[in-house]
């Protein structure tokens, strides 16, 4: 029963979605899973920031950028050609060993390039790379430097992406195949495959929660809860708080790229704007709305606003829905609007024993 | 490269350092009064162009100008009565989400005033071509006014912060806020005053600034970051070091387009700003000690 209780909230999780999609399906309305499936692409930069920011309590205003890595690692390893640089040996060895993959562009002309699977390797390993680069420093600031010098490596990350062709500058990389993962699976905006999609996306979205979920119940959580009460302390009770800090912000650094990685192969296409500081902001809008330190909260919410604003609910007035989130979050409910741990105690306080 | 080149690139970086100076100068009012970094500041300089173009199709531009410098200074003082001021003390992290949600709400509502073409204010003096000639150089009047005019600003604010008694006051509340209102300062409202201070001086930034690099809804953002660098690379809270640390700046960005593609300008000087920030985050010129003692 103990295990029962402990997956409750998943298992009714997965049976909501579940009903959405048979509803979708029944009233013909499918177009709204391609939406949900982009928005839980997107919630797992978000969950990962919630660990950063919630947990262990530092601020970064560069996830963007991470998300960027992986979108662009897809888009860079899949449609550069290798047809120039055929008879090498090292291009040909790699064809050998299975790792090629041709076909034709939007062009009709034939594309030889690396299977997404390099792409994914090297996603996560160029995230790897800039988060340690970045984090080992970054984290010894706190507040607003911490903030800045995140923000800083954000803009720098987007300006790179903007400023250079071989990332086609303003107009980002199309034509960015599927990622077939097995035979029968694979992440692209097919509509036969809509459904299967839908559901992949949110099998890595639960996958995540639940090894976060494990994460935060370990010693390691405990050490991030300590390091966001009172770093001194923390230390003082023998918790190597920059190793703790620094591993946070890795792992959540290499969740914002598999999302951007694989939210690229599923809509064929990325631009510079997903590194701009709008986007890192509007994460910590949704983690901040969430209740700071609440992965399902953060879950919700990035899952409802990324969904009304891929609908377009918001319209032109997009950004600035985010901008009024975060002032009116920080000045009315600064512990989020779904603060169930003081709804309890109110509870306890009028209606039970001390 | 030839000695005149070398002066057209020198005459560049201080005028556009000047300007880093200015915005340096916003942030450090505020910080110095209430310990925010106000992220909104860019946006006061993209709201005092905008306010002073749209202004000066009804009025003569000094007035405009005047005008604008005015309207945004009320700006600056709203956001500290309606968004700062019920704050009851704010964690670091608050401080710091409110202020970039609020610039982003600032350059929202440009958007939607302004709509997003790109404007100017007319030159001061003369017109977009013509020029002076400095020991073989060749600028446009507009730098001038924007050396002059800093310079002026930097000087009046010295004189008023260590002169009059409202500056005083102003320092007195950043020194001890508790000591300050004990010796009769109204606390608030000179808070208040250092928002429109602030606010005013970014309005004068962006009215200086628009004839030579033009004004959209959203060129806050740049400036505001490269203003932090300069900000942070004078030691946060100390005016007088953002002043040189905003040539030195200057000069850097403008001589790293010798080296590297003009688009990764703005790359070059926020990666300034990390290695400042992650080597010796209380400035070149600041203390070592007294920096760690602030509360970041």
């Amino acid at each position: 029963m103990a295990f029962l209780k402990k997956f409750f909230p998943f298992l009714l999780f997965a049976l909501v979605l579940s009903a959405i999609q048979v509803i979708a399906t029944c009233t013909e309305t499918e177009y709204y899973l391609t939406q949900l499936t982009m928005a839980a692409w997107y919630s797992l930069p978000v969950l990962g920031l919630c660990l950063v920011m919630g947990y262990a309590g530092q601020i970064s205003l560069g996830h963007a950028a991470f998300f960027a890595v992986g979108g662009y690692a897809a888009g860079v390893v899949t449609t550069t050609s290798l047809i120039p640089v055929q008879t090498n040996s090292l291009v040909s060895l790699l064809g050998k060993a299975g790792l090629l993959v041709s076909r034709t562009n939007l062009y009709g002309l034939p594309l030889l390039h690396l299977t997404p699977w390099i792409g994914l390797l090297f996603a996560i390993g160029t995230s790897l790379l800039l988060s340690i680069l970045i984090g080992v420093p970054a984290l010894k600031l706190k507040g607003h430097y911490l903030a800045m010098a995140t923000m800083g490596f954000g803009i720098i990350i987007y300006r790179i992406l903007l400023g250079t062709s071989f990332f086609g500058a303003a107009d980002g990389l199309s034509d960015i195949p599927a990622f077939r993962i097995l035979p029968v699976l694979s992440v692209s905006s097919d509509f036969s495959a809509r459904v299967t999609n839908y559901y992949l996306a949110f099998a890595c979205v639960l996958i995540l929660l639940i090894l976060f979920s494990n994460l935060l119940h370990s010693r390691m959580g405990r050490a991030l809860k300590a390091i966001h009460n009172n770093e001194e302390a923390a230390s003082a009770s023998g918790i190597n708080t920059a190793r703790d800090k620094l591993i946070v912000f890795v792992i959540s650094a290499l969740c914002a790229t598999l999302g951007g990685f694989f939210l690229t192969h599923y809509t064929g296409s990325i631009g510079p704007s997903e590194a701009s500081i709008m986007k890192s902001v509007r994460y910590v809008a949704i983690v901040a709305a969430g209740g700071m330190a609440s992965l399902w909260g953060t879950l919700i919410l990035g899952l409802i606003l990324n969904f009304l604003s891929l609908r377009g609910v918001f319209g032109s007035y997009d950004d600035a829905v985010f901008g009024a989130i975060l002032v009116m979050i920080m000045l009315f409910a600064p512990e989020g609007l779904f603060n169930i741990g003081k709804l309890k105690s109110l509870f306890r306080k009028t209606h039970g024993p001390a | 490269m030839t000695t005149e080149q070398l002066l057209q690139y020198l005459l560049s970086g201080i005028t556009i350092g000047s300007i880093y100076a200015i915005t340096a100068i916003g942030y450090n009012i505020i910080y110095n009064a209430t310990g925010i970094i106000n992220f909104a500041q860019g946006e006061f300089l993209m709201i005092g162009a905008m306010t002073a173009i749209s202004l000066s199709a009804f009025m003569p531009l000094p007035l405009a100008i005047v005008c604008a410098i005015v309207i945004t200074a009320l700006v600056g003082a709203l956001i500290e009565i309606i968004f700062i001021r019920p704050m009851k003390k704010p964690s670091v992290l608050q401080m710091i989400i409110v202020t970039i949600g609020l610039s982003i709400l600032l350059r929202e509502a440009a958007l939607h005033i302004w709509d997003e073409k790109v404007r100017a204010l007319p030159f001061f003096t003369g017109s977009e071509v013509s020029s002076l000639s400095l020991f073989g150089a060749h600028v446009s009047p507009q730098v001038i006014w924007v050396l002059a005019i800093s310079a002026l600003m930097v000087v009046l604010l010295n004189l008023f912060f260590k002169y009059s008694l409202t500056g005083k006051s102003i320092r007195a509340c950043s020194a001890d806020r508790a000591s300050a209102k004990l010796c009769g300062i109204p606390v608030q409202r000179m808070i208040t005053l250092s928002f429109m201070l602030s606010a005013a001086i970014g309005a004068v930034g962006g009215c200086i600034l628009s004839p030579i690099t033009q004004t959209q809804y959203d060129c806050g953002t740049s400036l505001a970051i490269k203003g932090f660098a300069t900000a942070v690379l004078g030691g946060l809270g100390n005016s007088t070091a953002a002043v040189t640390a905003g040539l030195l700046l200057g000069l850097l960005e403008t001589f790293s387009i010798i080296v590297l593609p003009l688009a990764y300008k703005d790359a070059v000087s926020i990666a300034l700003l990390l290695i400042i920030l992650f080597v010796r985050p209380s400035g070149l010129f600041g203390n070592a000690d007294t920096g760690r003692l602030k509360e970041f």
